[in-house]
């Protein structure tokens, strides 16, 4: 079961025409699916979109009502191959996940979509995943639209206009029989506003329905020569379509403003913040009247030639606002003006940062100097009025020097946290291995304190990453891969292949019970009982099915056997890959459902022991190596209250879970004794409190001469 | 009168409960009849990173009178927030950084305490950032400061920090809303909703009153003249006679020495330090302090002469104090029962530095022996609350005073007289370096393998004093090279340092086969 807990929300999801529905922007794509009679939905948790597959898997009741099909996909492949369903049949279908990754491992599938066509409307919701609060590579959606000869939607950050791209969006596809792509920004998915609901609808033809009479063309089929006869179709028939659609449901926005001889052109996503930019330079006003105009493009592939032209003609110079790169717009621009033989100057990147999020501070930059150059009357006498003081007043070395970095860490308790502490201990001994890394919580092992992890390749494809370290002699190399990734693709692009390639190398399939880095949604090999999946899939079992023969399973917290079974994958004479599943439960779901129940037994008067963790103060001498060993959040310093000693000592803070690695890794490191663990004890029975009162008495007796000596010699 | 959105950015930690405050603040903002839009950034950060939650709000009959919604930004503008609230000091500073604080116009509430990143915790000493100098800029960069100890506020009315913010976003008057719709905010969530208030109510106050903590101020020592017993006076008589500077940190070096071992170990501490401080009198030269070398040595050679061994340890764990702070520590009810277990891992080598020094020499040298003794290392885990494991520890305690006569005790003291002869040797010409020597006793410290790292440098370090006492700026070589031995654990940084003094390359410090103490 994920991270958070939708049920709120999924009741918002119900609310019918005339009422108002208040969340954030990724909740109302969801309300935003069913009141557009969306017959089956599918994808892979991912931020920004994690919160939609959530809110889906948390309202099953409402889609089984509806006639919906839900799937939480295995991969954006098998979600994006889910769409095949609307070639043949009027099914509205939508599918979501992160996007440039997820659009990467779906590309197989979105292409053979894109060109057979499709006949109900199918979209494809993308969490763009760029700028601050990114977690991968900084790349761009738009390249897989005009690749594929998708159409991309890049509303307007505005829950109405989302709501609207999704209705419209649907409209779009089946009307130029492509698939729609809808991308939001990160800010834009965790966007607070309000819209009017409408009723959910039911799909109007539904899967039973194609299942009842499943129909056939071949000009659908990807094979040749349907595939020629279907790039045809794209250009001369779905292009045209798409073009016609958008111009007449006027999708892009014009704003005349009363300067004439300059304008703005800007993907519809950024055009809030632009707003504010125009706001600040006083072009516009709070409500987003410009004085400047502007065309906002919410549909930013493709570009429609005629509104551009329409735009541009008779006007100086016309700015392009695009973020990333490369500058697909502006691109596309120039050869529309160029053959139209429009005069305007057209500037974009150069005048704009040439790469990185456009923020509002950017933009007001790069506006500010266009109107500098091609309409400084625009501003004249104004610029002093409300302009902002030069911040911050310090500089910024000092600043940086000042202010450390908070990278993000494994949580409290994280049960990857040994196991990558071991491996710490484990380099110690053999020397520095090579790691090939994967995406997931593992990820942050790349991080301090652990500073572990040569490459990271994608999802599931930590194994795949070390395929080429497969050489005779030398140490072997580790791949390091989650129980996400592995279900994802791991079993057969890193184990299985390992297998068919006689690889010797050691991969570790870190198994928390859930996708625990996206939210911590269930997988195939999650352990709770959960109505609507079927779980308790093994993953040994999975892995000895590809062919591997050496398998061996370690409980993560227990750190000597975790060392030990590592320490033999890498010295064992047996040939070929060795896989060890390192096991422990996610803290933050372990902790969510723990807690309750130790809460209610206490409560209830029942015997219940609580462990933690605590530092003495007196004893710690203030290395840290504890640390550098685990990172854990509650493993913290403070100054210590020793007036001779200058360093900060080790302090466990009252977050502590219990977890254990502290001991483990104490007594594995040979670090020092300053660690200890108390049992906290609620409700002791009568034999508990007679054996502490005797405890107690001879305790107390032992330490009265040690006491009464230590009161002689103070000073 | 211009229009505009009464902006809020709220930067925090993950998991502290921002998303609750924002969601809070939305709430009331829609009572009080204003349009808002809130969005975040959490991304990676929803782990232990830092996050940014962005409000912005606009009446909304200014809206209906302009017949049209407000366009609100996704994002904090430089120069254009009116209150940034950080929910800690850090977090403050970075939202300085990132030039959300202007003088003009930004009220900045932030709470005082730390909750310390990676790099200053991970450091092999002291790593903290400077909070004395990041609260004098948030002091100058804010046009307005609301600071005091949030997170002491939460834990003391058991509550949470995100309701101690909202109450000082309330009381600061930043938002044009009324208390009475903060509090029915809390209430509505329905959760731990009695502490949440109260919590509330006094961030509330102290917000309206403007509270801005102070640091704390440096508190002078007094040093007693009298001893409760006839048997110090002397030592205190003899404190009195050091030179002033050195007279505080020397009484805690008797402290600790008399607490350690006895009197009589103490009179042998202030003995060195005198030795020491007598080259001081005359040599100090203008400029370096009062003192500085006594000053250096009456700290570090306290805390060498109290090394951690087995019978240290032993000691301070079983001790009433201790018990005292655990049960403090661990936020124990009243008369709740708690048990405490150790984890003890004693090698050969700690089990030989507790024997009689010719003893634990000959169980070093036979491999025979050692490997016997091997069989009783490894991790113990002693539940000091026990009477066996109580008794264990406080025998182990006990030996304290046979102590003298341990190996541990032979080499620690052999070497700390080598270390006093070699700061003496140099304090007449070369005072500076001969300060910067006593200051590297530092690189000693921990146990096990811990303290062997720290030995090694340190060792590297005396073999190259020589070198350093050839130089002009030795002293400041090596406290450039000290920092080198505590940047990080491999040796990497020093070894680059020595590499540089020499002009030849030099390894890392291996670690010497069968390292011992």
């Amino acid at each position: 079961m994920a991270e958070r807990s939708f049920a709120k929300e999924v009741k918002s999801l119900r609310l019918g025409a005339g009422a108002e529905f208040r969340g954030e922007g990724i909740l109302a794509v969801t309300k935003a699916l069913l009141q557009s009679g969306v017959a089956y939905v599918g994808g892979y948790q991912g931020a920004p979109i994690s919160h939609l597959m959530d809110v889906l898997a948390d309202a099953e009741d409402i889609l089984s009502e509806l006639g919906v099909h839900f799937e939480a996909s295995a991969s954006e492949a098998t979600a994006a191959a889910m769409l095949a369903a609307s070639i043949n049949y009027p099914l509205r279908g939508a599918v979501t996940w992160k996007s440039t990754v997820g659009t990467n491992v779906a590309s197989d599938a979105l292409a053979n979509l894109a060109s057979a066509g499709v006949k109900g409307g199918a979209l494809i919701i993308l969490g763009e995943d760029y700028g601050e609060g990114a977690s991968i590579m900084q790349e761009r959606t738009h390249a897989f639209a005009m690749k594929s000869q998708m159409w991309l939607l890049d509303p307007r950050p505005h829950l109405p206009e989302i709501v609207r791209a999704v209705e419209q969006g649907f409209a779009l596809s089946e009307a130029s029989h492509t698939p729609v792509m809808l991308m939001l920004r990160i800010r834009a998915c965790h966007v607070y506003g309000r819209f009017m609901a409408k009723d959910n609808r039911s799909p109007q033809f539904s899967v039973a329905d194609a299942l009842k009479a499943p129909s056939r063309d071949y000009g659908r089929i990807i094979l040749p020569p349907s595939t020629y006869l279907q790039e045809r179709e794209k250009i001369e028939q779905r292009f045209p379509a798409a073009l016609r659609f958008i111009t007449e449901r006027q999708m892009n926005e014009l704003s005349p403003g009363d300067v004439g001889d300059i304008g703005i052109v800007l993907q519809g996503g950024l055009y809030n913040n632009v707003l504010r930019a125009l706001e600040l330079l006083e072009c516009a006003d709070a409500f987003g009247t410009s004085r400047i105009p502007l065309y906002v493009l919410n549909v930013t592939y493709p570009l429609v030639p005629e509104e551009w032209v329409k735009f541009s003609a008779g006007k100086r110079a016309i700015l392009v606002i695009e973020e990333g790169q490369p500058e697909f717009i502006e691109q596309g621009a120039s050869q529309i003006l160029r053959k139209h033989e429009v005069s305007a100057h057209l500037l974009g990147k150069g005048i704009l940062p040439m790469n990185g999020e456009y923020t509002v501070d950017a933009l007001r930059k790069g506006i500010g100097e266009f109107i500098e150059r091609f309409s400084p009357g625009l501003r004249s006498g104004k610029a002093a009025v409300r302009s902002v003081k030069e911040v911050p007043l310090v500089s910024a070395e000092r600043l940086a020097a000042l202010i450390p970095m908070r990278p993000p860490g494994l949580c409290t308790g994280c049960p990857e946290r040994p196991f990558f502490s071991a491996m710490k201990l484990l380099q110690r001994e053999m020397g520095p291995l090579h790691i090939s890394a994967d995406i997931g919580c593992h990820s942050f092992a790349t991080l301090p304190p652990f500073n572990m992890g040569n490459s990271i390749m994608g999802y599931g494809l930590g194994a795949a990453g070390a395929s080429a370290f497969h050489t005779d002699g030398g140490q072997r190399a580790v791949a390091v891969m989650g129980d996400g990734g592995f279900w994802h693709n791991g079993l057969t692009s890193g184990i299985g292949n390992a297998v068919f390639n006689r690889h010797d190398d050691v991969t570790i399939i870190v198994d928390n019970n859930y996708a625990a880095a996206t939210g911590g949604q269930d997988i195939p090999s999650s352990r709770a009982a959960n109505p609507h999946r079927q779980g308790n899939n093994s993953i040994i079992d999975a892995v000895r099915g590809v062919g591997v023969k050496w398998v061996r399973h370690t409980r993560t917290y227990d750190m000597r056997a975790t060392l030990k079974v590592l320490r033999d994958a890498l010295t064992t004479d047996f040939r070929g890959p060795k896989v060890i599943v390192a096991e422990g439960e996610c803290q933050l779901n372990r902790q969510r459902r723990v807690r309750p129940l130790m809460k209610r037994a206490i409560q209830e008067g029942k015997r219940v022991v609580r462990e933690r963790f605590g530092v003495d103060p007196d004893t710690c001498s203030g290395d840290h190596s504890c640390i550098r060993l685990s990172g854990c959040p509650s493993l913290t310093i403070q100054k210590s209250s020793d007036p001779l000693r200058t360093d900060p000592v080790a302090y466990v803070d009252n977050s502590c879970v219990g977890c254990g690695v502290c001991g483990e890794v104490a007594h594995a490191a040979v670090l020092c004794p300053s660690f200890y663990r108390a049992e906290l004890l609620y409700n002791p029975s009568r034999w508990d409190r007679l054996v502490a009162r005797v405890r107690a008495i001879v305790i107390a007796a032992l330490q009265r001469r040690g006491e009464r000596r230590r009161l002689r010699y103070a000073l | 009168m211009i229009q505009r959105p009464i902006k809020l950015c709220i930067a925090a930690l993950g998991g502290q409960g921002g998303g609750v405050l924002a969601d809070w603040l939305v709430e009331i903002a829609e009572a009080e009849g204003y349009l808002v839009q809130a969005t975040s950034v959490p991304g990676v950060a929803q782990r232990t990173g830092a996050t940014i939650y962005y409000l912005e709000f606009f009446p909304s009959t200014e809206a209906e009178a302009a017949g049209h919604e407000p366009v609100m930004a996704l994002m904090p503008v430089p120069g254009d927030v009116d209150c940034v609230v950080a929910s800690e000091l850090v977090e403050a500073g970075r939202a300085v950084q990132r030039g959300l604080v202007t003088p003009q116009v930004t009220t900045l509430i932030a709470s005082s305490h730390r909750s310390y990143v990676i790099s200053e915790k991970s450091a092999l000493g002291q790593g903290m950032a400077d909070d004395g100098e990041i609260t004098t800029l948030l002091r100058a960069q804010a046009g307005r400061l609301v600071l005091f100890d949030m997170n002491a506020v939460a834990e003391e009315h058991h509550s949470v920090i995100s309701s101690v913010l909202l109450g000082a976003i309330c009381g600061s008057a930043v938002l044009p809303f009324r208390k009475e719709v903060f509090e029915a905010a809390i209430r509505k969530s329905g959760i731990a909703v009695a502490t949440n208030l109260a919590a509330f109510a006094e961030a509330c106050r102290r917000a309206e009153r403007g509270e801005e903590s102070s640091p704390a101020a440096s508190t002078s020592v007094d040093i007693p003249r009298r001893a409760r017993s006839p048997e110090l006076q002397p030592l205190l008589d003899r404190l009195h006679r050091l030179p002033a500077a050195s007279q505080a940190l020397a009484l805690e070096g008797l402290r600790r020495t008399i607490d350690y071992q006895d009197p009589e170990y103490a009179a042998l501490y202030l003995a060195r330090l005198e030795r020491i401080s007598s080259l001081d009198r005359g040599q100090s030269p203008a400029g370096s302090g009062d003192g500085e070398l006594a000053q250096a040595v009456a700290r570090w050679l306290a805390l060498w002469m109290t090394f951690e061994d087995t019978i240290r340890v032993a000691d301070l764990k079983t001790r009433p104090a201790r018990f005292a702070r655990v049960r403090k520590e661990i936020r124990a009810e009243a008369g709740q029962l708690f048990g405490i277990t150790e984890f003890m891992k004693p090698r050969v080598v700690e089990i030989a530095g507790t024997l009689p020094a010719g003893v634990g020499e000959w169980v070093l040298r036979s491999p025979r022996i050692s490997r016997w003794l091997g069989h009783w290392t490894g991790g113990k885990r002693i539940q000091t609350n026990t009477v066996f494991g109580f008794l264990c520890l406080h025998a182990l305690g006990g030996l304290k005073r046979w102590r003298r006569g341990t190996l541990r005790f032979k080499e620690e003291n052999g070497r700390i007289e080598n270390w006093l002869t070699r700061i003496e040797q140099l304090a007449p010409a070369h005072y500076e370096l001969a300060v910067e020597l006593a200051r590297a006793q530092r690189l000693i410290k921990g146990y096990g393998e811990t303290h062997e790292r720290g030995w090694r440098s340190f060792s590297s370090l005396l073999s190259h004093l020589d070198v350093l006492a050839s130089r002009a700026d030795g002293a400041a070589v090596l406290a450039r090279l000290q920092e080198a031995a505590l940047a990080d654990e491999e040796g990497i940084a020093l070894a680059k340092e020595l590499t540089a003094l020499n002009g030849v390359p030099c390894e890392a410090p291996e670690p010497a086969a069968g390292a011992g103490v």
